[in-house]
C-alpha cells in the first residue's frame, strides 16, 4: 500500500465507526421482533369472557382480524381502548385476549368503557400469552384469514400506529383475500 | 419485662424480613440435579420485558411465568435443549444469553477470533517491515555519506 494512502486509514476507520454509531442512534434497543411472524396462531382451549363458553383457535380464525392482548391492570390498555372502539366501529374485527386478569373486573371494564371485541379469550394463567410470546400488555397481533400471524405491535395502538404500520398491512391482507 | 421487650424486638425484626422472602418464589424439586439445572437455565434465559436481566433476577410477571414453566418442564423430564427450543420458538433467539451457533449469531461467536487473527497478522506484517529497514548503508549511500563528511571537514 502506498504510504500516502496509509495516512487515510484513521480517517476511513473513523468514517466506518461513525456510520455504525449514527445508525445506532435511530435504532430502538427495546424493539424485539416476534418469533411468531408468518407462523400460525397457536392452538388453545380457553373460555369466553362474557358467557364462559369454550373457545378455541378454529372459533376465531377465518377472516383477517386483530388480536389485542389486554388487562384491567394495564394502564396503557385504557389509553388505547377508545381507539380500538373506533377501529371496531369502522369494521375491523378485533378479538380480545384478556391476559392474566380477573373475570369480574374485566367484565366491568367492558361494561363501563364499551366493548370493541368480537369475543374475549380468557387467558387467566397466561398460557396462550406464553405461546404467543407476549411479554406485557398491550400487544396486538395481526392475523390473516388462514390464521397466520402477520405482524405484532407492542404498545398502544393509536391513529398514527394504525395509519403508518397496521393499516397498510391490513389492506394488503384484505386485498389478497378478495383475489383468490 | 426485659424478656417481653426482647421477644417483641425479635418479632419485629422477623416482620422486617418478610418482604425479602416474598420477592421470589421457591420451587421444590424432586431431584437435586433438577434444581441445579433450574438455576443454570434461569440464569441463561433472558427476561423479554426487562432486558438486561435474566429470569432468575427479574421480578417481572413474565419472568415469574417463565420460571414456573421452567420448573414444570424440568419436572416433566424435558432436556435442556428442549426447554431452550421451547423458549426460542416463542420469544426468539433474544431470550438466550448464549445464542446458538447458527445464522447471524455465528458472526458474533467468530468475531473475537477473527479480530485476534487480524491483530496477529498486522503485528507480524509490521515486524517484517521493520526488519527489512536494515540500518546498514549500501555502497551508494556510503559514498554519499563520505562525500558529505568530506565537505563539512573542508568547511571547518
Amino acid at each position: 500500500m502506498p504510504p500516502r494512502l496509509k495516512l487515510f486509514l484513521p480517517l476511513i476507520l473513523f468514517l466506518v465507526l461513525a456510520a455504525f454509531l449514527y445508525r445506532g442512534l435511530s435504532l430502538d434497543p427495546m424493539a424485539m421482533p416476534s418469533a411468531l411472524i408468518d407462523r400460525p396462531l397457536p392452538e388453545f382451549r380457553l373460555t369466553e369472557l362474557a358467557d364462559n363458553r369454550p373457545l378455541e383457535r378454529d372459533d376465531v380464525i377465518g377472516e383477517p382480524a386483530l388480536f389485542n392482548v389486554w388487562a384491567t391492570w394495564c394502564i396503557s390498555c385504557r389509553v388505547e381502548h377508545p381507539y380500538l372502539q373506533q377501529l371496531a366501529d369502522s369494521g375491523v374485527p378485533i378479538y380480545g385476549i384478556n391476559y392474566k386478569d380477573e373475570d369480574e373486573a374485566a367484565r366491568r371494564w367492558l361494561q363501563d368503557l364499551g366493548n370493541p371485541y368480537r369475543a374475549n379469550i380468557v387467558d387467566r394463567e397466561g398460557t396462550l400469552g406464553v405461546d404467543l410470546g407476549v411479554y406485557g400488555a398491550p400487544e396486538t397481533y395481526l392475523v390473516d384469514a388462514d390464521g397466520i400471524i402477520r405482524y405484532r405491535h407492542v404498545g398502544v395502538i393509536d391513529e398514527r400506529v394504525w395509519r403508518d404500520t397496521l393499516e397498510p398491512l391490513w389492506r394488503e391482507i384484505a386485498a389478497l383475500e378478495s383475489t383468490p | 419485662m426485659k424478656l417481653i421487650r426482647l421477644c417483641g424486638l425479635a418479632l419485629f425484626t422477623l416482620l422486617l424480613a418478610l418482604p425479602a422472602t416474598a420477592v421470589i418464589e421457591t420451587y421444590e424439586f424432586s431431584d437435586r440435579e433438577l434444581e441445579l439445572r433450574y438455576r443454570e437455565l434461569s440464569q441463561e434465559l433472558r427476561c423479554p420485558k426487562c432486558q438486561n436481566q435474566n429470569i432468575a433476577d427479574s421480578n417481572a410477571p413474565i419472568s415469574q411465568d417463565l420460571r414456573r414453566l421452567l420448573h414444570q418442564q424440568l419436572e416433566a423430564g424435558a432436556t435442556d435443549a428442549e426447554i431452550l427450543n421451547f423458549m426460542v420458538a416463542r420469544y426468539g433467539e433474544f431470550v438466550r444469553y448464549r445464542p446458538s451457533f447458527n445464522g447471524v449469531a455465528v458472526l458474533l461467536w467468530l468475531a473475537p477470533i477473527l479480530l485476534l487473527l487480524i491483530g496477529v497478522a498486522s503485528v507480524l506484517l509490521m515486524m517484517r517491515g521493520r526488519r527489512q529497514q536494515s540500518t546498514a548503508l549500501d555502497p551508494a549511500e556510503q559514498q554519499e555519506l563520505s562525500a558529505l563528511l568530506a565537505t563539512t571537514e573542508k568547511d571547518d
